[in-house]
């Protein structure tokens, strides 16, 4: 029996998906998102530098439902990638490290992100 | 690179069922991995019904039972039954744990029991340990001093140094965090993985060991620590109650501290 032949055994497919490891990739996920969102950012300041009429079309499909859907989304992976962020120093300083430090902080973040996000649109909204 | 499918000759089938005894009233489902290199076919998931009533409380309990009186061919590793040797490390109800130190009444529903995650499969819950074991040579797990040894003969520690090493020494190597890790799982072909990360945390910390410069030298790499990406599945899934998490974090910070 060649060792290279053996099978693999299951990994992702079996193991049991818990929040410290969903706010990992997601800590990922929101990363990569945000570097989308930062391109929907350069083009809306391009457009406001390219005249008034680009500035209009950038503003209505920005401003459309699906434009706020999506800012939505880009808002919260902002404040979600921050908090989660600084979650990350904490452990690069060798603190929360034990097992309900590390539950009740994802939990603090998911929760700051979310009132952040609200927070944000109340006073984009208000403006 | 990340392969998230398993290959074609890993993936997993249905298996046979061995029903309970007549007359069993407290029956639990063990559905259990099996492979047989000899046999040229996939790996399969068999179902062993178990009467409780007449099984010990632990996993590995169960796993002996069935081994004893239905199928003789069902293959693990197991020694101490107490949680010492780190032989019956496998995946139960999702997570690594060690068999012996696994209640069957912490799993709701069916018993799910496969071998350590993303490993090669010798036999049924086998996995081959060749590579982590040649890891963990790899970070020369020993004593390391140019001083003679004092005229008493041992190198002496006192108990505040020797408090450092608290938390890593228990460490049994039964690899249940390095397999839980799926930065491991990506890249362990190269990332040491929180178990021998540990143990070089270990060496790291003994104020006996006079390497520690090397030792720090030696993982100054992209890949060999710096592929933690502080998941904390290791540290969540220790059945030793151990921080694997918290050593590499110590680690790290150990490589800045020596340059700033």
């Amino acid at each position: 029996m060649k060792p290279d032949s053996r099978p693999l055994s299951p990994h992702l497919q079996i193991y049991s998906f818990k929040l410290h490891m969903a706010m990992s990739i997601s800590h990922r996920i929101t990363g990569v998102a945000l570097v989308v969102g930062t391109l929907v950012l350069l083009y809306w300041l391009g457009s406001a530098a390219a005249g008034p009429q680009a500035y209009e079309t950038a503003s209505s499909l920005i401003g459309s439902w699906f434009g706020r859907l999506l800012l939505l989304g880009w808002s919260f992976a902002l404040f979600y990638h921050l908090c989660n962020g600084i979650r990350h120093l904490f452990w690069d300083a060798g603190k929360l490290f034990e097992k309900e430090e590390i539950y009740k902080s994802g939990i603090i973040v998911l929760a700051a992100a979310a009132v952040l996000t609200v927070l944000a649109w109340i006073l984009g909204l208000a403006i | 690179m990340a392969e998230f499918n398993l290959p074609a000759n890993s993936r997993v089938t249905e298996g046979k069922t061995f029903k309970a005894p007549a007359g069993a009233k407290r029956v639990k489902k063990f559905k259990i991995y099996r492979y047989d290199p000899d046999s040229g076919q996939n790996p399969r998931v068999d179902t062993f019904e178990v009467d409780l009533d007449a099984c010990g409380p632990m996993v590995l309990d169960a796993l002996l039972k069935i081994k004893n009186e239905v199928d003789s061919t069902l293959t693990l590793r197991r020694s101490c039954r107490e949680g010492i040797c780190g032989s019956c490390s496998m995946n139960i109800d999702g997570t690594n744990t060690l068999a012996c130190l696994k209640p069957i009444d912490d799993v709701k529903g069916d018993v799910k029991i496969y071998p350590l995650p993303h490993m090669p499969v010798i036999k049924d819950l086998v996995p081959d340990l060749t590579h982590v074991y040649a890891q963990y040579a790899s970070i020369e797990p020993w004593m390391q001093a140019d001083t003679p040894f004092p005229p008493s003969g041992e190198r002496l520690q006192s108990p505040e140094d020797r408090a450092k090493l608290d938390g890593l020494w228990e460490c049994i190597l039964c690899f249940c965090c390095s397999t839980s890790c799926p930065s491991y799982w990506w890249n362990g072909d190269r990332y040491l993985g929180p178990a021998i990360l540990l143990q070089a945390a270990r060496w790291i910390n003994d104020s006996r060991d006079e390497a520690t410069g090397k030792r720090l030298d030696d993982l100054e790499d992209p890949f060999k620590l710096y592929r933690c990406h502080t998941i904390m599945n290791c540290t969540n899934t220790c059945p030793k109650g151990l921080n694997p998490a918290k050593a590499i974090a110590d680690i790290k910070k150990k490589m800045i501290e020596r340059v700033v």
